[in-house]
């Protein structure tokens, strides 16, 4: 664990320094949404028996959750090609799962940061989300997903623009397809099924589910379990791979 | 942990049509200060990062004190300090947190990390820059933070690859004062580099490398011995150089000559120069 630990606080160091611009950044994307899309349009609107701010928050907390998740993929590209600083970790006596593991759990962090962000940002329109055990959950399984997904990626891309590639072809479809901004059920049967083969899908429903109090969708906990695992293995490979 | 500190066997290593590494056997012994010795592209890079678990060779074996570098990579890593050829300090922590994270990766006890540090830090003069982030440290200070940062936990092998490139020559001697002081007896240290006279005045003994093979392997004194210790060089001449073993010969040599001749002392780019016909340097 001390070798998970020092990854971790390296990336933990990094936040701390870039605190405030981070937390600026976390809330301007999730702001506009709430404004425009939330407090502007939604207060006329229902969608799934709520009105559609409400309906929206839980699915801008799973949207978030996952780009700041996501977004460690990014550092780590930094830190191979143009810092080289990731050198540092592969010339160390650590266990490829370790470095891993400390990156997934920075990722982590992020994510929930962000989707902190929205649950004030939501306050403040008259939205309350509380925190259940059930939301912390499902909000710590989509970032475990998608902070183990990136540094797949991370590890597989050889440039920085084929970063910028993974995130057109993989994180903005998701952002705009999983049930974040609309209820699945006026998706076309073919369409719906299609989206259901994503994480973030899945995470949209159980943390809606937990953050208004629904019957909850156990069998969407499981996919994500099972997203996450087969991301975290792979991602444990692409490590050891790029560090012997 | 007895035995060479680093034994290489028939090591290969291509990228693509290109043969970085071409079936190179080498052994440093412990406590040696060995130089590797070529020009751009011979292969000196990508030995070192073969021996730092940074590459996988494609065939042969590289061991550090006994530890294969691809089957046993984390034993290995433990046992090794790494100053790379381009700057990788982590810009964005300070000189203290890249040498805490340092010391971090490598397990050290806080006691003995915190001390190590101070020492550290009082030894390469950047006491007074230990709150200050990396990326505000001129290019001769991130060396020190590297080379401090690489001796950190008092690794039994130091891989310096071109540790002193691009450096102004005070901040070179400063460089090698500190690495020389502060290894702990019994330390090897791998050394690669461009500069002739480095690796003439600090090491035991030289590997060059060309095309990716060792081409001669010695003391520097026994490298010099091979191709004549007095060189006479003639001015304008592209091969204008021969060489003798004392600085009579090479005198009488020169009276016959016409045009600039210069007599001068062999080095190891001369011997570079006499085993490739080319020159070391581009």
């Amino acid at each position: 664990m001390k070798a998970v630990y020092a990854v971790f606080w390296r990336e933990m160091a990094i936040l701390r320094r870039r605190m405030v611009k981070t937390l600026i950044s976390y809330a301007i994307g999730p702001a506009l949404f709430l404004i425009a899309f939330g407090w502007g349009l939604g207060r006329s609107v229902t969608m799934e028996g709520v009105d559609y701010l409400t309906f929206m928050i839980p699915g801008l907390m799973s949207l978030t959750s996952m780009s700041q998740a996501w977004s460690i993929g990014m550092d780590i590209n930094i830190a191979r090609f143009y810092w080289m600083t990731f050198e540092e970790f592969q010339t160390a006596p650590l266990h490829h799962l370790a470095i891993t593991l400390g990156e997934v759990l920075a990722g982590m962090v992020r994510g929930l940061l962000g989707a902190a962000i929205i649950a004030l940002l939501a306050l403040l329109g008259g939205v309350r989300i509380d925190p259940s055990p059930l939301l912390l959950l499902s909000l710590g399984l989509n970032t475990f997903v998608f902070a183990a997904a990136s540094v797949v990626g991370a590890m597989k891309v050889k440039s920085h623009a084929d970063q910028s590639s993974l995130n057109s072809f993989i994180i903005t479809p998701m952002t705009f397809l999983c049930g974040t901004f609309f209820s699945l059920e006026s998706l076309p049967q073919w369409a719906a099924w299609l989206v259901k083969a994503l994480p973030l899908t899945h995470a949209s429903q159980c943390i809606r589910a937990a953050a208004l109090d629904r019957p909850f969708p156990w069998i969407s906990l499981l996919v994500l379990v099972l997203f996450g695992l087969v991301f975290f293995y792979w991602a444990g490979r692409c490590v050891r791979k790029a560090s012997l | 942990m007895d035995g060479p500190a680093i034994e290489i066997e028939n090591l290969v290593k291509h990228y693509g049509q290109v043969k970085a590494v071409d079936g190179l056997s080498l052994t440093v012994r412990p406590g040696e200060i060995f130089g590797f010795l070529g020009p751009n592209g011979a292969g000196k890079t990508t030995t070192v990062r073969i021996l730092t678990t940074l590459t996988k060779p494609d065939k042969g074996t590289a061991r550090v004190f006994g530890h294969d570098v691809v089957r046993e990579a984390v034993a290995a890593k433990g046992l090794i300090g790494v100053c790379p050829q381009h700057t990788n300090v982590d810009a964005e922590l300070s000189v203290y947190e890249n040498l805490k994270l340092h010391g971090l990766l490598h397990r050290m006890d806080p006691p003995r990390r915190e001390s190590r540090i101070n020492e550290l830090l009082e030894f390469t003069g950047l006491s007074d820059r230990r709150k200050a982030q990396a990326k505000v440290l001129s290019g001769g200070l991130k060396r020190r933070l590297m080379i401090a940062r690489a001796l950190l936990h008092q690794p039994r092998i130091l891989f310096l690859d071109e540790p002193t490139v691009g450096l102004d020559p005070q901040t070179r001697r400063r460089l090698w004062e500190l690495i020389q002081a502060s290894l702990r007896s019994g330390a090897t240290i791998f050394l690669t580099t461009h500069y002739i006279e480095e690796a003439e005045k600090l090491c035991h003994r030289v590997g060059i490398i060309d095309q990716g093979r060792i081409i001669a392997l010695d003391t520097p004194a026994a490298l010099l011995e091979r191709v004549g210790r007095v060189v006479v060089e003639c001015a304008g001449e592209e091969d204008g150089m021969t060489f003798f073993e004392d600085r009579d010969r090479a005198a009488a040599h020169a009276a016959d000559m016409s045009g600039d001749v210069l007599i001068r002392t062999a080095n190891l780019e001369d011997v570079f120069i006499r085993l490739t016909g080319r020159r070391v340097r581009p």
